[in-house]
């Protein structure tokens, strides 16, 4: 399982990069084992709008399923990764990179401080497996 | 000792709250080795995926695919007036079939809605097999067994027979390889079937599946089953053959308009509202269900399930409600998914009689949020 280290991830299987204030946010490698195919990813938030930790900021289909993608922490919205419109599949080739999702410019860049680092994160998945 | 183990299980089953453990096919070794996903389904651990849905679902589609059904039903009626009972019971004309015919049927309840879908086969006038849905199997039991009681012999065969569905447009040529007589099963003829030797298992192969491709449904005795998959996915590797999951299944008879019980048929729906109605034979002097099937063959129907595409971005799910353009709630979606080879978002849902034409626009409420739909004609994939 790919958890690459330097990033921070949530429960809800999302990875965070901070870069200054600039949180990136996408899905980890074992969400989209877990998803399957993604057909599409639903961002229901626009550049310029604020959007709250936990709360849900668009949606990821799959074949089978349907996933919430939840803000990992409370900002506004400075990037959307448009591509995923017309290529979800981004999302299955490449979770890490080319599939992230939105950029938040953080009120609390700290606040990343509190979600796991890999080596938490690698045990959560193995708990999540299970 | 022997005398009171019995009473000790029965004990511990009746205090125990926990559902009873999963079980497991005869493949199950072989699913985990190929690296699926289990999950629970109706009772059984079962594949849901090994590589990907989608890259299965192709795979069926271009070549061949070969998957585990045996957590589905086999019922076995015998005796002189074996026939007659499973024709009351169905609602298609099994009284027509010859030996080594199979015959797709509902079988409903007095109300006339649909207690199961089943395939039957006669494989002799005084022996006939009837496949039935793993979330049936309990219900299916006790209908065909009450009927049969002082008419014929009834058998539950399910833990004795596994069920190998091997199905795309070189299903055959895999066959062709797998020794015995196995090259000859090409000249089944559509809902056929006979018993063979295949990869030196004695085996009944019939020409039936639930994918929209050309194939076979082989069954074999439960402990044969992983001498036949493992011949079979080594002869059609070469082929393009992979191992295909429940996920697969969903997508491929999906696109084919094949109906699943549970999501677009049930206890509460009827054969005719359902687009069953060809497997529905009024004209059969007896069955159960049919003073009430006539009654709703006499009046307009109140809705149809239709099939649909999702225009809008969005997939529809089963249970999610489908509105009119007005955003009233007239209906409901059974089944739903993205259709790997219509490379379109599909679904099948129950709608009102007056918003059944091909072409009517309507919208499917996915969570809340309004995604725009409309009616199309089915099945959304045919093979040529």
């Amino acid at each position: 399982m790919n958890i690459p280290a330097g990033l921070k991830y949530t429960k809800d299987h999302e990875w965070t990069k901070l870069d200054g204030s600039r949180v990136t946010v996408g899905i980890t490698a074992f969400a989209v084992e877990q998803l399957g195919d993604i057909t599409l990813v639903n961002l229901d938030v626009k550049v310029g709008d604020e959007i709250a930790a936990g709360k849900a900021f668009g949606t990821i289909e799959s074949v089978k399923t349907l996933s919430d993608l939840f803000a990992p922490v409370s900002g506004k919205v400075v990037e959307i990764n448009k591509e995923l419109d017309a290529k979800p599949e981004l999302v299955n080739d490449d979770a890490y990179g080319k599939g992230w999702m939105v950029v938040i410019e953080a009120t609390e860049p700290r606040a990343i401080d509190q979600l796991l680092d890999e080596a938490a994160y690698a045990e959560h998945v193995k708990a999540s497996a299970h | 000792m022997a005398d009171t183990a019995p009473r000790l299980d029965y004990a511990a089953r009746v205090m125990s709250d926990s559902p009873p453990p999963l079980r497991r096919t005869s493949l199950y070794d072989r699913h985990v080795k190929a690296g699926a996903r289990m999950v629970p389904f109706t009772g059984f651990e079962m594949p849901v995926q090994y590589t990907g849905i989608v890259d299965e679902h192709q795979a069926v589609r271009t070549a061949c695919g070969i998957f585990d059904v045996s957590h589905m039903g086999e019922l076995e009626m015998r005796g002189e007036y074996a026939g007659q009972v499973v024709d009351y019971l169905i609602t298609n004309d099994a009284s027509k079939l010859v030996d080594g015919q199979a015959l797709y049927t509902c079988a409903c309840n007095e109300q006339g809605t649909i207690l199961d879908d089943l395939i039957i086969y006669r494989a002799a006038q005084d022996r006939w097999l009837i496949v039935c849905n793993a979330s049936n199997h309990d219900k299916m039991v006790a209908v065909f067994e009450k009927a049969a009681k002082d008419h014929c012999e009834f058998e539950d065969r399910t833990d004795a027979t596994a069920l190998i569905a091997l199905q795309g447009p070189k299903a055959f040529e895999v066959l062709a390889l797998a020794g015995g007589d196995a090259a000859k099963l090409v000249e089944l003829k559509s809902f056929h079937f006979r018993d063979a030797v295949v990869a030196n298992v004695r085996c009944t192969v019939a020409r039936t599946g639930y994918t929209g491709e050309d194939g076979v449904e082989i069954f074999c005795a439960w402990n044969d089953a992983p001498a036949l998959w493992d011949q079979l996915v080594t002869l059609g590797q070469p082929l393009g053959l992979k191992p295909a999951g429940l996920g697969a299944r969903d997508t491929l008879r999906l696109e084919s308009r094949l109906s699943l019980y549970g999501n677009d048929i049930d206890e509460t729906t009827n054969p005719i509202e359902a687009g069953l109605g060809w497997v529905v034979k009024l004209d059969k002097p007896m069955f159960v269900g049919k003073a009430a099937l006539e009654k709703v063959k006499a009046s307009p129907l109140p809705r149809k399930l239709v099939g649909f595409e999702v225009t809008g971005r969005g997939v529809a799910r089963h249970g999610y409600p489908l509105r009119d353009m007005d955003g009233n709630e007239v209906g409901i979606c059974t089944s739903g998914s993205p259709g790997p080879t219509v490379g379109k978002s599909i679904g099948l849902g129950y709608l009102p009689a007056a918003m059944t034409a091909i072409g009517t626009k309507f919208l499917v409420d996915c969570r809340g949020k309004n995604v725009e739909a409309v009616v199309v004609k089915t099945p959304f994939y045919k093979r040529s």
